[in-house]
C-alpha cells in the first residue's frame, strides 16, 4: 500500500506542497486566530475577563490530558485509558483527603502512574497493541473507580477547594499549572534525550532498537507520563467541582484529547510531536463550542462541526504522514 | 527458430517517465516477443523498476507509446494490466501471510458449489494439484506465513501463471530461493517459454541470466544502453554496459574501489581480537558460530542467502535472542540480548534493510546522525544542540553527505546518502568494531565506491570491520579474511591468497556435496 | 497435533472454550445461574451488542475500526421510533437507510482519501451523536414506538426467547457464510492481511472497504431499531461507549485488531462472555455492576496477553 498511496500523495503534493505544509504547520493557529477575531467582532461580552477565565478553566483538563496523549501518539501509540484514570484520581483523592489535600493528590497521581505503567508494560513488554491494552484499562479502571467511590461525594477540604478556585494575578491556579506543564512537556520533547528518543521510536521502532535506544523503557515511561498527567487533570477537575464524581468525570475525554492532538497536526502514524499545536487544538475545539453556544446554536451543532474539523485537519495533514 | 521475427506481444516505444527532479525513463524502447525469456538488467536507479511499473499499469508514461498484442495500450491500474494477461512476480512475496495457502493461490477464482458459495473441498483439492507441479508439497490449509520464503514464492508464481497469462514479469525472483528451488523455477520458466508466453526476467545474478534468458536489455541512467541476444554478449561486456565504464577500465581496475593491500596484513594476526563471538547458537538459525575481528581487520562473511550471515551480525550486537554462545569485547563478556550494551562496548551494526531498520523517516538528517550518540551529546538527559551541530557537521563533510541542509528529512535523500547518514550515526558513537550488513546494496555506483573507500580508510585507522556482502567481488577485494557460512555454521576460513571468488564458491559447494 | 496447530486452535476458538468453562463454573456455583430464565436474559440482552459486533468483526478483519457504531445504535433507535408513526416499514427502513448512508460516507472517505479509520469514525461518532441530538431536540424528546407490529418485533417471544435473538442468530449464520464462503469474505481477509498484495491480486480494495463500513452502519442501525422496538421508545441516552464494548467483544473472540484473521463465532462468543461475566457478578449479590467493568477489563487484558503469546508460539515453528 505504501507504494500506491505514496504515489497518490506524490501527485497531489507536487501540485500544492507549500499549501499543505503551511496548513499542517500553522493551520490550527490560523483557525484559533480567525475564531477569536470573529468573536471579537460579533460576540457581545466576548472580551470580558470573566468569560476568558471560564473558557480557560474549562479547557484545562483536556489540555493536560492531551499533553500526555501527544507523547503517546508520537510513539505510534494511543491511550484510551485517560478518562478512567481521571475518575480513579477523583476517587483516590476523596478517599485520602483525610490525610490532607497534598497527600491525597500524591496518592492520586501515583495511582495514575501505576495505571499508566500497566498499560505501558502491556504495550512495551508484552507487545499488545496500544489501542486494546488501554481499552482494557478504560473499562477496568473506570469500574475500579466506581467500586472505590460508588456515588458522587462532596468535600469541604479548604486546601483542595482553593487549588480549584483561587487565582494568582487574575489567572486561575489550575490554568497556571496547565501552562507550566505545557512548558515542561515542550522542554522534554525539544531538548531532552528522552524526547528525541520518543519521536525516533515512533518514527521507526526497529531502527531505534538497533541504534541502542532503550525502546521498552521509553515506551513504558511515555504511558506512565500520560497516566500521571491524566491523574493530575482528574485531581484538578475534582478540586474545581468541589466533588468527586468517578461515574462521569473524564468520560470521553480520551476522544477530546485525541482530537486536540490530531487537530494540532500531530500524525497518528507517530514520529512527530507538536506540543504547542496540541494545546492550540484543544483551545480551538473549546472556542468553537463556546462560539456556537454564544450564538444560540445547540450542542448538536457543536458536535457536527467538531466532526467536520477533525476530518478537515486530518485530511490536510495526511500528506506528510504517508511519506 | 524464427522467434526473432515474431511480432512483439508487449512493446515499449520511446517511453519517458518523469518524477519531480528526475527523468526516470528517457526514450526507452523494448520489445518482448512471445516465447522468449528476456533479461532486463541495470544498476539500481537505472530505471528497471520504473519500466516494469509502466508495463504493469502502476505508472502512466509521460511520453512514448505502449503497445500490447498489436494495439496501443494504456493500463490505468495494475488490475487492468493483469486482466489483459500481464502477470508480475514481485521481489517480496506479495501474498496474504495469514490466509491459507489454498485461499492465497485461488483468491478471486475459488471453485464454487451450490448457491455460488465457495466449495472448500474442491478448493483444497485444486490447490494441492496445482502446487504439486511446482514442487510444493504442503498442507494447503496452513496459513501461508508458516511456509518457507521459497515455497511462498512458488505459490505466488503458481498463482500468477495459472491464470491466462501472455506476459510474465519476474522481478528478482530468485533473491530468496535456495539453489534447489531456483532449479524448479527455471523448469517452470522453460515450460512457459514452450507455451509461447513471454517472460521478462529481472535479476542481478549474471549466472542465472545466461542460464535461462534468450535476449537482454540493459538500462543505464534511465536510457537504453543495449538490447540484443544474450548468448553473443560477453559477460564482462555486459557488466561494462551496466556500469557505463570502459571495458578495459573494468578489466584493469576491477569493479570495486577497495585499494588496500591485504597481503601486507599479517602483523595484525598477533593482535588480540577486539570482538570475539563464541558458539553463537539459535535453533534452526545458527549452529555454534565462532567469529573474531581484530583491530584494523576486515573480516568478510560469505555464504548464500539464509546461511546465517545477517543472523550472526545481529546476534553479536544482541539483536537476536540466542539459545547459546557468548560475545566478548576486548576480553570482557557482553550482556546477552542488549543492543545498548553492545553499542556502549563499541560494537555497532549497520543493518541490511535500510528503510525498515535504519533510517527514521520522520526525522531530519541531523537527528538521524545524532540518534545513537544522543546520551553522549548532552548532560543529565538534556541535549546540547551545539555538540550535535558539531558532530553532524564533521560527519556530513567527511562522508560527503549530499543534503540541502542538516534539517532536511532523511527520507528525501537518495539511497546512497541515506546509507552514509547511517554510517555517520555509527561513526558518531566511535565504535571499535562495525558490522556492515550489505553496506552497498541498492545504492548508486558513485556512493558505492565512496562507501568501499571509507571501509578501507576506517580499517587503516584501526577499526575492526565485519563485512557481509552478496557481491563476491566486494567481499574478496574488501576483506582480509573470509569466513564462509552454510546452514548457520562456519564451514571454512580463507585468508591471504585463498581469498578469491573461486575459493569461496568452492568452499560453499564442497560442503553442499558432503 | 503439534504446537502450531494447538495455538492456532486456541486463538480461533479460545473464546468459545472459556465461555463453556465459565458457564460450567457459574452453574456449579450458583443455583439460579443455569436456569432458563437467566439464560434467556443473558442471551436477549446480548443480542443487540452481538449484531453490532458482527459488523465490527468485518471491519476489524479488513484492518479497520468503526467507532461510530455506538452513536449509530442510538440514532437508529431514535429514527425507528420516529418512523414507527408511519408504520412498520418506515420504522425499519428509516434507520437502516440513514445508518447505511453514514456507513457509506465513512467508507468512501476511508477508501478514497486513505485517512485512518480510527479518525474518520471518531468524527462519525461525534457527527452522528450531533445528528441524533438535532432530531430529538437536543435529546429532550423521546419518541415512542407507535406501531404495534414493530413493537412486537422487539418484544414477542418464541420458545421463551424474544425475536431479536433469532434475528441475531440468522445474521450470525449469514455473516459466517459471507465471510468464509464468498469472494467478498475472502477479499475482506485479504485486505486486512496485506492490503498492497490484495490490490495486486485483483481484490477491489476500495469497494470492499466501502461495503464493510456500510454493513457495519446497517447492522448498528438495525440493532438500534430492534432495541427501540423492545423498549417501545427511541431512548437518546443509551449506547454511549457501545463501540468499545463491541471492539472488546470482537478482540476477546480472537479477531486480531491488526486485521486479516478472526471470525464471527468468536465475536458472538465474546459478546456472550461479557454477558455471562455480568450475570455471574449479578449472582454474587454483594457486588455492584462496577465490578463487572473491573472483571471485563481484566479479562480483556488477559485475552490480549494470551493472544500475543499464542501468536509468538505460532511464529516459532
Amino acid at each position: 500500500m505504501a507504494e500506491l498511496t505514496s504515489r497518490q500523495g506524490g501527485r497531489v503534493a507536487v501540485r500544492k506542497p507549500q499549501v499543505y505544509a503551511w496548513v499542517q504547520d500553522y493551520g490550527v493557529y490560523a483557525a484559533v486566530l480567525a475564531l477569536l477575531l470573529f468573536n471579537v467582532l460579533f460576540t457581545p461580552h466576548f472580551l470580558d475577563a470573566s468569560n476568558f477565565r471560564t473558557q480557560l478553566v474549562q479547557v484545562t483538563p483536556i489540555v493536560i490530558v492531551s499533553l500526555g496523549m501527544a507523547l503517546v501518539i508520537g510513539t505510534q501509540g494511543i491511550d484510551l485509558s485517560v478518562g478512567s484514570v481521571m475518575a480513579l484520581a477523583a476517587a483516590l483523592t476523596v478517599l485520602y483527603l483525610g490525610y490532607g489535600w497534598l497527600p491525597a493528590l500524591i496518592v492520586a497521581v501515583i495511582g495514575g502512574a501505576v495505571v499508566g505503567a500497566a498499560g505501558g508494560a502491556l504495550v512495551a513488554y508484552v507487545g499488545v497493541q496500544p489501542i486494546v491494552a488501554t481499552l482494557a484499562l478504560l473499562v477496568g479502571v473506570r469500574g475500579l473507580a466506581n467500586v472505590l467511590v460508588p456515588q458522587l461525594v462532596e468535600f469541604r477540604n479548604p486546601g483542595l477547594i482553593a487549588l480549584g478556585s483561587s487565582s494568582v494575578a487574575g489567572i486561575p491556579v489550575i490554568v497556571l499549572i496547565a501552562a507550566a506543564l505545557t512548558v515542561i512537556v515542550l522542554f522534554v520533547v525539544r531538548r531532552t534525550t528522552f524526547g528525541r528518543q520518543v519521536v525516533a521510536i515512533g518514527g521507526n521502532r526497529s531502527a531505534s532498537e538497533l541504534s541502542g535506544l532503550p525502546v521498552k523503557r521509553v515506551l513504558l515511561t511515555v504511558y506512565v507520563i500520560s497516566g500521571l498527567l491524566a491523574a493530575l487533570a482528574g485531581v484538578l477537575a475534582t478540586a474545581r467541582l468541589q466533588a468527586s464524581d468517578p461515574t462521569s468525570l473524564g468520560l470521553f475525554i480520551e476522544l477530546s484529547a485525541i482530537t486536540a492532538v490530531v487537530v494540532g497536526g500531530t500524525p497518528l502514524t507517530g514520529g512527530r510531536i507538536r506540543v504547542l499545536s496540541t494545546v492550540m487544538g484543544a483551545l480551538l475545539m473549546q472556542l468553537l463550542a463556546a462560539t456556537l453556544i454564544k450564538h444560540n446554536l445547540p450542542q448538536s451543532w457543536t458536535q457536527m462541526v467538531q466532526a467536520v474539523i477533525i476530518l478537515a485537519a486530518v485530511y490536510a495533514t495526511r500528506k506528510r504522514g504517508t511519506r | 527458430m524464427r522467434r526473432t521475427e515474431l511480432e512483439a506481444v508487449l512493446e515499449a516505444k520511446g517511453i519517458s517517465k518523469r518524477f519531480p527532479g528526475v527523468l526516470a525513463l528517457d526514450d526507452v524502447s523494448l520489445a518482448l516477443r512471445p516465447g522468449e525469456v528476456h533479461a532486463l538488467v541495470g544498476e539500481n536507479g537505472a530505471g528497471k523498476s520504473t519500466l516494469i511499473k509502466v508495463f504493469t499499469g502502476v505508472y502512466r508514461p509521460d511520453g512514448g507509446e505502449l503497445r500490447y498484442q498489436g494495439g496501443p495500450a494504456a493500463f490505468a491500474t495494475p488490475m487492468e494490466a493483469q486482466r489483459a494477461g500481464i502477470q508480475t512476480i514481485y521481489q517480496e512475496v506479495n501474498l496474504v501471510p495469514m490466509m491459507s495457502v489454498a485461499r492465497n493461490l485461488l483468491l478471486g477464482r475459488e471453485p464454487r458449489g451450490r448457491f455460488g458459495v465457495i466449495d472448500a473441498a474442491a478448493m483444497y483439492g485444486e490447490a494441492e494439484r496445482v502446487l504439486a507441479g511446482y514442487g510444493v508439497d504442503t498442507d494447503v490449509r496452513r496459513p501461508l506465513r508458516t511456509l518457507g520464503v521459497g515455497a511462498q514464492q512458488m505459490v505466488a508464481l503458481a498463482r500468477a501463471v495459472s491464470v491466462d497469462a501472455r506476459v510474465v514479469i519476474m522481478d528478482e525472483p530468485t533473491s530468496s530461493l535456495e539453489p534447489r528451488e531456483v532449479e524448479t523455477l527455471f523448469g517452470v520458466i522453460r515450460k512457459l517459454r514452450e507455451r509461447g508466453i513471454a517472460v521478462m526476467y529481472v535479476s542481478h545474478r549474471l549466472d542465472e541470466l545466461y542460464q535461462v534468458c534468450d535476449r537482454v536489455t540493459v538500462l543505464r541512467d534511465g536510457r537504453l544502453a543495449h538490447t540484443g541476444p544474450l548468448a553473443e554478449l560477453e559477460r564482462l561486456k555486459l557488466i561494462s554496459l551496466m556500469l557505463g565504464r570502459d571495458l578495459n577500465e573494468v578489466r584493469s581496475d576491477g569493479l570495486t574501489s577497495f585499494s588496500r593491500d591485504h597481503a601486507g596484513e599479517p602483523h595484525r594476526n598477533g593482535q588480540a581480537p577486539v570482538v570475539e563471538a563464541r558458539g553463537l547458537t539459535r535453533r534452526h538459525v545458527l549452529d555454534g558460530v565462532d567469529v573474531s575481528v581484530r583491530p584494523g581487520e576486515v573480516v568478510g562473511l560469505g555464504g548464500l542467502l539464509g546461511a546465517g550471515r545477517t543472523e550472526t551480525a545481529k546476534a553479536i550486537v544482541g539483536a537476536l535472542p540466542l539459545d547459546g554462545g557468548q560475545v566478548l569485547v576486548a576480553g570482557a563478556p557482553l550482556r546477552a540480548g542488549s543492543t545498548a550494551a553492545a553499542i556502549r562496548a563499541g560494537v555497532s551494526l549497520l543493518p541490511e534493510d535500510r528503510k525498515a531498520e535504519g533510517i527514521i523517516p520522520t526525522l531530519s538528517v541531523r537527528e538521524n546522525i545524532a540518534l545513537a550518540a544522543l546520551p553522549a551529546l548532552g548532560r543529565a538527559g538534556v541535549v546540547s544542540e551545539a555538540k550535535i551541530d558539531r558532530v553532524v557537521e564533521i560527519f556530513m563533510r567527511r562522508l560527503r553527505i549530499k543534503a540541502a541542509s542538516p534539517h532536511q528529512l532523511v527520507s528525501e535523500l537518495s539511497g546512497g546518502n541515506q546509507q552514509k547518514v547511517l554510517l555517520a550515526r555509527w561513526l558518531a558513537v566511535r565504535p571499535k568494531v562495525l558490522l556492515l550488513d550489505e553496506p552497498t546494496r541498492g545504492i548508486d555506483v558513485g556512493a558505492k565506491a565512496e562507501v568501499q573507500a571509507l571501509i578501507d580508510e576506517l580499517a587503516e585507522e584501526g577499526l575492526g570491520v565485519l563485512l557481509i556482502s552478496s557481491d563476491l567481488e566486494e567481499l574478496v577485494e574488501g576483506a582480509d579474511r573470509i569466513l564462509v557460512l552454510r546452514e548457520g555454521a562456519v564451514v571454512g576460513e580463507l585468508s591471504g591468497d585463498e581469498v578469491t571468488e573461486e575459493r569461496i564458491m568452492a568452499t560453499i559447494a564442497e560442503q553442499a556435496d558432503g | 497435533m503439534n504446537r502450531e496447530q494447538t495455538s492456532r486452535l486456541l486463538q480461533q476458538h479460545g473464546a468459545v472454550m472459556v465461555l463453556g468453562l465459565l458457564v460450567i463454573v457459574g452453574s456449579l456455583a450458583f443455583d439460579s445461574f443455569a436456569t432458563p430464565a437467566n439464560a434467556a436474559s443473558v442471551v436477549v440482552s446480548s443480542s443487540f451488542l452481538a449484531i453490532i459486533a458482527i459488523g465490527m468483526t468485518f471491519v476489524i478483519i479488513s484492518g479497520g475500526i468503526d467507532l461510530s457504531v455506538g452513536s449509530l445504535f442510538v440514532l437508529g433507535g431514535v429514527l425507528a421510533a420516529y418512523g414507527s408513526r408511519h408504520g412498520l416499514l418506515a420504522a425499519l427502513l428509516l434507520p437502516l437507510a440513514v445508518c447505511g448512508i453514514v456507513g457509506l460516507l465513512q467508507g468512501l472517505v476511508i477508501a478514497r482519501t486513505g485517512m485512518a479509520p480510527f479518525i474518520v469514525t471518531l468524527a462519525g461518532l461525534l457527527g452522528v451523536r450531533g445528528l441524533m441530538l438535532a432530531i430529538s431536540d437536543e435529546g429532550a424528546t423521546t419518541y415512542l414506538v407507535e406501531d404495534r407490529t414493530f413493537a412486537a418485533l422487539g418484544q414477542n417471544e418464541l420458545l421463551g426467547l424474544s425475536y431479536p435473538v433469532y434475528v441475531t442468530i440468522a445474521l450470525a449464520l449469514a455473516a459466517m457464510v459471507l465471510l468464509q464462503r464468498t469472494g467478498f469474505g475472502q477479499n475482506v481477509y485479504a485486505i486486512g492481511g496485506n492490503e498492497q498484495a490484495a490490490a495486486l491480486m485483483g481484490v477491489p480494495v476500495a469497494r470492499t472497504k466501502v461495503y464493510v463500513y456500510v454493513m457495519s452502519g446497517l447492522l448498528a442501525g438495525l440493532a438500534g431499531a430492534l432495541n427501540a422496538a423492545r423498549l417501545s421508545s427511541g431512548v437518546t441516552i443509551l449506547g454511549i461507549g457501545l463501540e468499545l464494548d463491541a471492539i472488546a467483544a470482537v478482540v476477546i473472540g480472537g479477531t486480531l485488531l491488526t486485521g486479516g484473521a478472526g471470525g464471527i463465532s468468536g465475536s458472538v462468543a465474546g459478546v456472550l462472555l461479557l454477558g455471562v461475566i455480568q450475570s455471574i457478578i449479578n449472582q454474587v449479590g454483594s457486588l455492584t455492576s462496577a465490578f463487572q467493568q473491573v472483571v471485563s477489563g481484566a479479562f480483556l487484558a488477559l485475552v490480549v496477553v494470551a493472544q500475543r503469546l499464542l501468536s509468538k508460539a505460532q511464529r516459532l515453528t
